[in-house]
């Protein structure tokens, strides 16, 4: 098992636990696994869903049975900017392809796959809820919307220096 | 102008803040609900104002409020959903990202109403910024005792807390949602018993939507009664519509439901018409599930009647010449657009938010999705045309919830309009790789019999 929350985040787990009634705290069990994934680099291993069982006092497949069910847990490592770009149809009829095809171009890499130095993963995903604003693509916690190639490559030069800053 | 009841103030410099929102008339509406009605005459005033749920299913909203079961010594809870996840649809999101006490000052009203000391905003997790946003605003409305405890020294006491999802379409569908917030898998519940009676943790619950709860404020300061004069006949108030596609000007804008439909795409006040001097081929006009109308009947029904912008209208002649107004998400498709291909990434879409429950719907959805790559790959047979139309209609009705029904509509409605781009994939095979079918004659006057 492995704790993955430091002892300001522990604070913020007691009070996720206290949002609900006595004795249904497995209510938490998704806003954890979000903060779990959050302080985890990205992405929950074995021994952290197991932790958070533990912290709930439910069985392990109990949070193996969320975790594989909602697509925003990553059950494997992922680089440390993770692309998703929508691609359903209003996104679509927008030039969705041509902005995952420069990506592809760009990182030198397929959708699913990491960049060698570990930095960017590329994702395709469904509908996000940005219509409007097509093309667009989840970064984090962010929306970055309306992209062009040039606006993905800026985004790309940002995460690159952000990334050489932080080492 | 049409009139403006939810946005009105959504562009005052520091709305998202408790003090800016107040100056502007904010919470006047909570004040007089705590403290000069009853909980049922709120109910009641929701009733008379006709509202119906803004998510997409159009369930009067008062109706749904009077259903929920009190039984002595049971907690009752209302949950807002905020999971707004069809495609086509960012209208919520812009009402949280924007106006964030609107839907808080309608909680609280709502709470009031239903009896909710707990209520709890499920909101998809993709929209992880706006958790921060709604938050604050909680704690803003807490600082200034209309949430929390003893609310205005009332002795209504009303937590409201966000719940953040993680990525699963089906959640917005209210007994998933309740599956989720529980912290299980999404997967929808057999009803009854509907969560009026057996909802949150077992107990008598409403699930409401974002816009559906922001609307019960002007409804309060004006009166149900007032508010049902906006509008035309069952279709009351006023509806946010997201709009998105070949048009000029995306975004959320907010009618009262007697515009028609090409004044809605055509005018500069909301889309601005078709993007690139295009013209318009097809429109989704309520979120990716509704049926999809080419132009012809989409702005005109198979009566010759011009057809506006409300529940009836976009609804007559049934699935077979009409559509439905859905959740407000407004896909328009412009003459370059490929029918099949749209089709084929609302399967794909469908599969995938597919829970599994239900074999009809796991299995159909998938098969549906291979059988259009096949078509739009220029390898479909014409009895797969057939073939598609045959599955959607298995689908369709033989599943727990209606999200076998969203995956089997927009198929079904492809091929009854666009059949002839369909039959065309399948003549043309290396041509449809190399353009699109086109307008055709879909945006053509139809004939309308006359009596």
């Amino acid at each position: 098992m492995m704790n993955p929350f430091s002892e300001a985040k522990m604070k913020q787990v007691d009070k996720i636990i206290a949002r609900y009634p006595e004795g249904k705290q497995k209510a938490a069990l998704i806003p954890l696994l979000n903060l779990a994934q959050e302080e985890s680099g990205g992405w929950l291993s074995e021994p952290t869903m197991d932790y958070v069982a533990g912290l709930l006092k439910i069985e392990p497949i109990e949070v193996y049975e969320v975790a594989t069910f909602y697509s925003m847990f990553n059950l494997q490592p992922v680089g440390k900017y993770v692309f998703e770009v929508c691609q359903t149809g209003p996104c679509m009829i927008r030039g969705s392809e041509d902005i995952v095809k420069h990506i592809k171009k760009r990182l030198g890499i397929d959708v699913g796959e990491t960049s060698a130095d570990g930095l960017f993963t590329l994702k395709v995903v469904e509908c996000l809820g940005a219509c409007g604003y097509a093309p667009m693509m989840q970064l984090g916690k962010y929306f970055r919307e309306h992209l062009t190639p040039e606006k993905v490559d800026k985004i790309i030069d940002e995460c690159t220096q952000k990334a050489a800053q932080q080492n | 102008m049409g009139r403006k009841l939810l946005l009105e103030k959504a562009h005052v410099e520091g709305i998202r803040h408790f003090d800016v929102y107040r100056r502007e008339g904010g919470y006047k509406a909570a004040e007089k609900a705590l403290t000069t009605m009853a909980p049922d005459a709120v109910t009641e005033e929701v009733k008379k104002s006709g509202l119906r749920g803004r998510g997409g299913a159009g369930f009067p909203a008062g109706m749904k409020w009077s259903f929920l079961a009190k039984p002595e010594g049971i907690p009752r809870y209302l949950v807002c959903n905020a999971d707004e996840s069809e495609p086509g649809t960012f209208k919520d999101r812009y009402l949280m990202e924007f106006i964030p006490h609107l839907l808080i000052e309608g909680l609280v009203i709502s709470s009031f109403a239903l009896g909710s000391n707990r209520t709890y905003i499920y909101i998809r997790g993709e929209y992880a910024w706006i958790v921060d946003i709604l938050e604050e605003a909680i704690e803003e409305a807490r600082a200034n005792n209309f949430v929390g405890n003893n609310i205005l020294g009332t002795g209504f006491n009303c937590e409201i807390y966000v719940q953040r999802g993680a990525g699963a379409y089906i959640c917005g569908e209210e007994t998933a949602l309740l599956e989720s917030l529980e912290g299980k898998r999404g997967n929808p519940r057999i009803k009854p018993p509907f969560p009026a009676v057996k909802g949150l943790w077992d107990s008598p619950t409403v699930v409401n939507n974002v816009e559906t709860l922001a609307a019960v404020v002007p409804i309060i300061n004006i009166g149900g009664e007032e508010y049902a004069k906006i509008g035309v006949g069952k279709s009351t108030g006023t509806k946010l519509i997201s709009a998105c596609g070949n048009i000029n000007k995306p975004g959320v804008y907010e009618i009262d439901m007697t515009i028609s439909v090409e004044e809605f795409i055509y005018s500069d006040e909301y889309c601005g018409g078709i993007a690139n001097g295009k013209r318009l081929k097809a429109c989704i006009p309520g979120g990716s599930s509704v049926p999809i109308l080419p132009a012809n009947l989409l702005l005109k029904t198979a009566k010759g009647e011009p057809r506006i912008m409300n529940y009836e209208s976009l609804s007559d002649g049934g699935f077979a010449t009409g559509t439905m107004m859905g959740s407000g998400g407004f896909i328009v498709l412009d003459e370059d657009q490929c029918i099949v291909k749209n089709t084929l990434t609302l399967a794909r879409f469908y599969r995938h938010e597919s829970c599994g429950q239900c074999s009809p719907c796991r299995e159909g959805t998938g098969w549906m999705e291979k059988i259009l790559k096949n078509i739009e790959y220029g390898k479909g047979k014409k009895s797969d045309i057939d073939l598609l139309w045959d599955i959607q209609r298995k689908i369709e009705g033989n599943t727990i919830c209606p999200l076998g029904d969203a995956a089997a509509w927009p198929v079904a409605a492809a091929i009854r309009h666009f059949r002839d781009e369909f039959e065309w994939h399948v003549d043309h095979p290396v041509e449809c790789l190399q353009r699109n079918y086109g307008l055709a004659g879909y945006a053509e006057p139809l004939a309308v019999a006359t009596a």
